[in-house]
This record gives C-alpha cells, structure tokens and sequence, in this order.
C-alpha cells in the first residue's frame, strides 16, 4: 500500500514583515524571537505537532537563511521524519520557468508536487505571523462534519478594527455566504485567521485555475477563496476565540511579549497540555545577583542579571549589570545593559550592547513610543535614545 | 587526533558515597547545577574533544539514565558509527554480573574489540570538571605513556569512601599508586581524577591477562601493583575540579556554582549540553524577591528566594523564604514555607506554613517525590 499523509500543512514564511523594521533587516518575520526563548514559527510548528500534523512545508523566499538554520532537521518540534517531517520550500529554477513565489495561492502552487507527493486528502495552508495556541485537529474534525471543501478559520475582532482584515459573512450554520478582503464598511466582525483547511482536490483544482488566470494577482483572500465562492464550493467557517495577535508591528509584538507576563497571563507558554517546542539555547540556569531586583518578568537560561528588571522580557544570556534598569522592555538574546544605563519601554534585539549610563526609550506614559535597536550595535555611554527611535547603527549619542 | 579515541563512562561507580541521590538512580544521572545530571559534564568533554563514540557501562537503577540520555541527540550523541552505546552488565550461566571495575571491563571486551579507535578514555561520573581531553591523548602520545591518569592537588584524605592518590616523579611518571592512604592528618595529595587514557588493545590485553591470574581489582592489583612495569603517567589537571563524594560536598559544590568565576570556568563557553525539556522561560511574579540565585527554565517564583539553585520547573509560593538551599525539578513549594539549607529531590512537595532547617554541614534531605 502506498504510504499517505491524511493532512499535509504548508506554512507560509515568506514574508518580509517591513513594519518590524530594524528587527526584520536579515531575518524572515517568522524568525524575531518572542518570548523569551521562542520565536514567531514555534507556535505554528508546535500547533502542528500537537495537533497530530507532522508533515510542514515551510515556504520561505525573504531572507531565509537564520529561518532555514533555526528549524534545521525540524528535531526540535519531532519533525524529524523519514516520511513527512519539516521540509523548508524555496522557489527554484525549473526547465521552463523560474521564478520568486508571486502572492500567496502561487506560493503553494508551486510546490504542489511537493504536496502532492504524500498524497494528502486535506491540506492545511497557515502562516508565520501570529501568536496563538490552536489544535488544528479539532478544525480538521470540522471541516471532515461539515462535509465543506473549504474551512477557514475565524475569529472576532473588534468591529473598528474590522476592516483591516478579510471580513466572512456568514450564515447561522456556519457556511459562508461571502468573503470581502479588507472591506471598507464591514458586515460582520468575524475575520478570516489566514488558517484555512482545503480539502486537497480542491485546492489543486483552483490552484491550476487561478495559475492560468492572467488577471488575478495569486493570493488565497484575493483570488482563489471568492473564485471558490462564485463557483459554489461549500466554505465554512471555524470559530476560534483563544488569544491570537498578529505581531507583524512593533506595538503589537511589544503588546504580545507583555501579554505573557502577571499572575493571570493573557497568554500562557507554559501550559503543560500544549506545550510550545523550540530550539533550546545551549546555556546554564540564569544567575539573578545580590543586588538584584526582579519582578513580573519572563527571564530565560544564561542570563546575568545584577541590576534592576521590571515587567519586562528577557531571552537567553542577556546580561544586566549593576546599577542597570530595564523596564518594560523586551530583550533578545545576548543583549547586554551596562552598569548604570537605562532602558525603557524598547525593543533589543540580539546581542546589542547599552553602553554605561546610557537611556534608551521614555516611559511608556509619554507616548513618545517604543524605542527599537537592531541587532548587533552600541549605544555609547551616556547616550540618549529617544523614545519611537529606531536604530539599526552604532550610536553614539548627538 | 581525539577521532581516535572511544569513551566509556562508568555510570554507577562510587554511588554508595552518596545514597540520599543514588537511590533511585546512578551516580550518572544525579541532578547537578540547576538542569543537568552529573554524566552531562563527561559526555560534554567528550563531544567538546572531538569523541563520539561513548560506551556507559550501567549496572543498576539505570532507567533514570536511559531516560536522560535518549538517543543522545542532545549531545549530538545520534549516531550511525559509534554516539552513545548503553553496555549494561553482561552475565550467562557462568558469570554473574560484575561486581569490581575489573569484572566490568571484562563484560565490555566485545564492545572494546569491535572498535578501531587507537585509545580508550574511561571517566567516571563524579567529577565535575571542563577537561579538554585531546590535550591528555597529546600528553599521553608525548610521554610514551601506557596508561595517563589525571589528578588534582587536593586535602586528603576525603571524607569518605574510596581514593586513590599518585606519586609522579619530575617527567610526569607515576612512580606510586596509592588507594585509601592512611593519612594521620590533613595532607596535599596527588588525587585520582577519574579520567584515564589507555591504549585499547592494551587495555584488552591486560584485561584478559588480570582475568586469567584471577586479579579482581583494577586499581590495586593491576595499578598500584605493577608501577615500575607499567609507563603510567600523571596528568595534572589545574582547572575547576569539583569531585562529589557525600551529600555534604554535593551540597558545598552546588553552591559554588553561586561564585561567577566557577561558573565562568564550568560554562564559560557555554557548551555543556543536556537533556532539553521544552520548559517555558522562568517566570518572577511582582512579589518575588531572588538575590544570588540560580534559577532554571520553567520557575515559577512568587516568594523570596536567597542563595539557592532551583531546578527546572521549580514554583515557590507567595510569602515562603527559602534560602541556602537546592531544590530539584518540578518540586512545589507551598506558600508562608521557610526553608534554609535544605536539598529537595525531584517532584518534593512542601505545603503551605512548614518550616524545615538544616546545616551547611548536614542539609536537610527531602526525598524525591515526598510531600510533606
């Protein structure tokens, strides 16, 4: 008997993620850390494990080489398989064209062999951009009830807000009735996730179709979903109202980094039924020194940490010396603030260095915004960062 | 050049100089430093020496171990040629399972002779040490050597159990094998590190030799015997050293890991590796007071916690102090706990309002899983 996956996931990382700016200037969006020791992709991947899936195609195309490295042979979400597992998909050279992934639904496109090789009865299309924990399982299970050839998954968001994302209306059961991609006046508040299951007939059919098209610019909410609609596929929605934030801005990645922290968090990392799996640093337990004062904080393995850390979260092997503030921030691994200087409401990415005395950020109060450095630079002593700054060079103070 | 080396570990060796940790497990796999179990520091040398292939002879109580070490992954141990090789004890109707390191050696003849490595290097687990082995082989290859043992200068006698010290002449040359010296009073010695080079078809020789006279100890009657016979070496070891050898010293070399210079020795270059586990960054609530503490992965900490090193997954509740103390992975502390040079094993429970003390030289032991 030929070997079958009964779902194939494909995850789109292809993106850019331009309005994280400095944190996204080498890296793919899913690869900026969150959380501490994670990064965007583990909670997709870990999504996928958890939920019984363990065929992923990643799909990359901007700056892939620390994504590629990150996710390796996929060993750290135990998608290391001989049959399925992890594969990262870039574009490539074929005999009669090549070309760079254009839109969404062309991505996919052009790895249907790579699908259709597991010979799949549904597939499962996400993206690397959102926080959330969900058991895609139970949205297959749907998708198998309801007998619908297109399932997307759905969550509500405030109405002022609505119009930002692509708008499902729908009828009471569920079905979906029509698809407005980012409509200026809003039916409903019911937004389309960017997580769809296709039964895979489906998707291969209008994938071709939408191939061949010369009018449409290849993307799912654009194109191949109301294309699906005209033509009469049953599409249904699937509700969803867990916690699920888009970190594709500064504010809302700061938002979602923050929403981990308190007694109640918003969001929580270490639920024991759904565990979030990443590559682990290889780094002792972190060392909270004499002088120390640490409260409602994530800290994460191989920190040092001598000064002063408040509502604030800290990835692997960041070092705060003596006398050294952060507060509200977030720090990426191997950041380091030194005796006396000051952070404040800020984004660090991986090992920058805050030179002594210096002040990065203003309180949050000010709304002045969140002050962001790139990685890999120094803000010299006593210099000052203004709070929204957003640097990617050595600075050196005025 | 390390390529041509093969490690064994002896797992289980000396676990009765510390029964509290060793009940439930080998000495091997007794917790250390927050998140890692004493065999993380040999293997790591290992790897870190360019060794992949490693034999861990186990004898007993080995589950925990075989738990930890999985596939070996973790070390990057997974391996089509050689990682890690689990060589638990050999017996048929004629031999039982080994009873002295002799015996043991003898019951991994098959696994010394199916490799072609040119040198065996055997570490036990007890030491504590970055070592880089491919500097002993080069010793060992410079000195000619028949057998290179490492040692530290250090007090002796040791509080209990078994040592052995060694007299090297001015080239390094170990002109004296001594186990268990009577020592009147405390005296520098030469002491045994546990880590020893020795050619592998030496090695195999001598074994079956010591096996046909009917010799039982390794150290005694092959070693300490046979000095102006043997070329055996010493090899000086100045680094941190830390040897475990009663739950007092586990105790006292915990927290030296609280100093940043044992710690910058140990981890400096941060690759010691271990078993991962997937836990979530610490978490320290608004009321959490932490001062010169080493914490793991997955805390989470709400009440005060002094000079301690908390294992993975450790919750310390509202209004409990806990200082001077150790406490293993996933064990819960309730809240209004006092609790000051105290070792829990894993999965301990203390509720809520209990107060518990012991001393720096006598730490008060919870076992593992107790609730009390």
């Amino acid at each position: 008997m030929q070997r079958k996956k009964e779902c194939v996931a494909m995850l789109l990382a292809g993106g850019q993620g331009s309005r994280l700016y400095a944190l996204t200037n080498n890296i793919a969006k899913p690869a900026v850390a969150f959380g501490g020791k994670y990064r965007i992709i583990d909670f997709p991947l870990s999504n996928c494990i958890n939920s019984g899936i363990d065929t992923v195609g990643v799909l990359t195309q901007y700056e892939p080489l620390e994504l590629n490295e990150y996710i390796g042979n996929g060993q750290p979400w135990d998608l290391d398989r001989s049959f399925g597992g992890v594969h990262i998909l870039s574009p490539y050279q074929a005999k009669k064209k090549s070309s760079w992934f254009e839109g969404t639904a062309n991505a996919i496109y052009q790895n249907l062999a790579f699908m259709q090789k597991y010979n799949p009865e549904y597939v499962l299309i996400l993206s690397g951009d959102h926080i959330y924990k969900m058991d895609y399982a139970a949205m297959l299970k749907a998708h198998k009830a309801t007998g619908a050839d297109c399932t997307i998954a759905a969550i509500e968001v405030p109405m002022k807000e609505a119009s930002r994302f692509g708008i499902l209306n729908t009828n009471e059961d569920g079905s979906i009735y029509q698809f407005e991609e980012k409509p200026k006046q809003p039916k409903s508040n019911l937004a389309s996730m960017g997580i769809y299951i296709f039964t895979a007939s489906k998707l291969f059919k209008y994938l071709t179709e939408d191939d061949a098209n010369p009018n449409s610019s290849k993307d799912f909410g654009k194109d191949v979903l109301p294309a699906m609609l005209n033509a009469g596929e049953k599409m249904f929605s699937y509700r969803f109202s867990g916690y699920w934030k888009d970190v594709g801005t500064i504010s809302s990645l700061w938002e979602s980094n923050m929403d981990l922290l308190g007694d109640d968090p918003a969001f929580d990392v270490s639920d024991p039924d759904w565990k979030i799996h990443s590559r682990n640093p290889l780094a002792p337990p972190e060392y909270i020194g004499d002088k120390a004062q640490v409260g409602n904080s994530l800290i994460s393995l191989g920190c040092e940490i001598e000064g002063k850390v408040e509502h604030s979260v800290l990835s692997s092997n960041v070092v705060v010396e003596e006398g050294a503030e952060v507060v509200d921030s977030v720090l990426m691994a191997g950041s380091v603030v030194k005796k006396g200087a000051k952070v404040v409401y800020s984004i660090i990415d991986e090992n920058t260095v805050v030179e002594e005395g210096a002040v990065v950020g203003e309180d949050k109060e000010k709304n002045a915004g969140i002050a962001v450095l790139g990685r890999n630079i120094t803000i010299g002593a006593g210099a000052k960062v203004a709070g929204g700054q957003i640097l990617d060079k050595d600075y050196k103070g005025e | 050049m390390a390529n041509s080396a093969v490690g064994v570990i002896f797992s289980n060796v000396h676990d009765e100089n510390i029964p509290e940790l060793s009940r439930h497990r080998t000495m091997a796999s007794i917790p250390f430093g927050g998140r890692y179990r004493l065999i993380d520091f040999s293997l790591s040398n290992f790897v870190n020496s360019g060794i992949t292939t490693v034999g861990i002879v186990t004898k007993y109580n080995y589950q925990s171990l075989m738990d930890h070490l999985g596939s070996g992954k973790d070390w990057d141990l997974a391996r089509k040629d050689g990682g890690i090789i689990l060589l638990p004890p050999y017996s048929d109707e004629t031999d039982a399972p080994y009873t002295n390191r002799l015996e043991a050696l003898k019951g991994i003849t098959g696994f010394l002779n199916h490799r072609n490595e040119e040198y065996v290097v055997i570490s036990d687990c007890d030491v504590i040490a970055r070592v880089d082995i491919a500097d002993i082989i080069r010793y060992h290859e410079e000195k000619g050597a028949d057998i290179t043992m490492t040692y530290i200068e250090e007090e002796a006698p040791i509080q209990s159990g078994y040592f052995m010290t060694l007299t090297p002449d001015e080239e390094g040359r170990v002109t004296g094998v001594k186990i268990n010296p009577h020592l009147k009073q405390k005296t520098k010695c030469n002491v045994y590190a546990n880590i020893m080079v020795i050619g592998r078809e030496f090695l195999i020789n001598i074994i079956q030799d010591a096996v046909t006279r009917g010799l039982s100890s390794f150290g005694k009657d092959i070693l300490a015997k046979n000095v102006e016979g043997l070329r055996i070496y010493g090899y000086a070891f100045k680094g941190y050293c830390a040897s475990i050898d009663s739950l007092e010293k586990y105790y006292a070399h915990s927290m030296e890991l609280l100093d940043k210079n044992v710690r910058d020795e140990l981890f400096g270059a941060r690759d010691i590796y271990t078993k991962v586990r997937d836990s979530a960054p610490s978490k320290y609530s608004d009321g959490a007071v932490v001062k010169n503490s080493l914490i793991s992965d997955g805390c989470e900490i709400e009440g005060t916690v002094e000079n301690c090193i908390l294992f993975r997954g450790v919750k310390i509740g509202k209004g409990s102090v806990v200082k001077n103390s150790i406490i293993m992975q996933d064990s819960v502390v309730g809240s209004s706990v006092t609790l000051d040079c105290v070792i829990t094993d894993k999965n301990a429970v203390i509720r809520d309002r209990r107060h518990l003390a012991g001393c720096a030289e006598l730490p008060y032991f919870i076992a593992k899983g107790r609730m009390i």
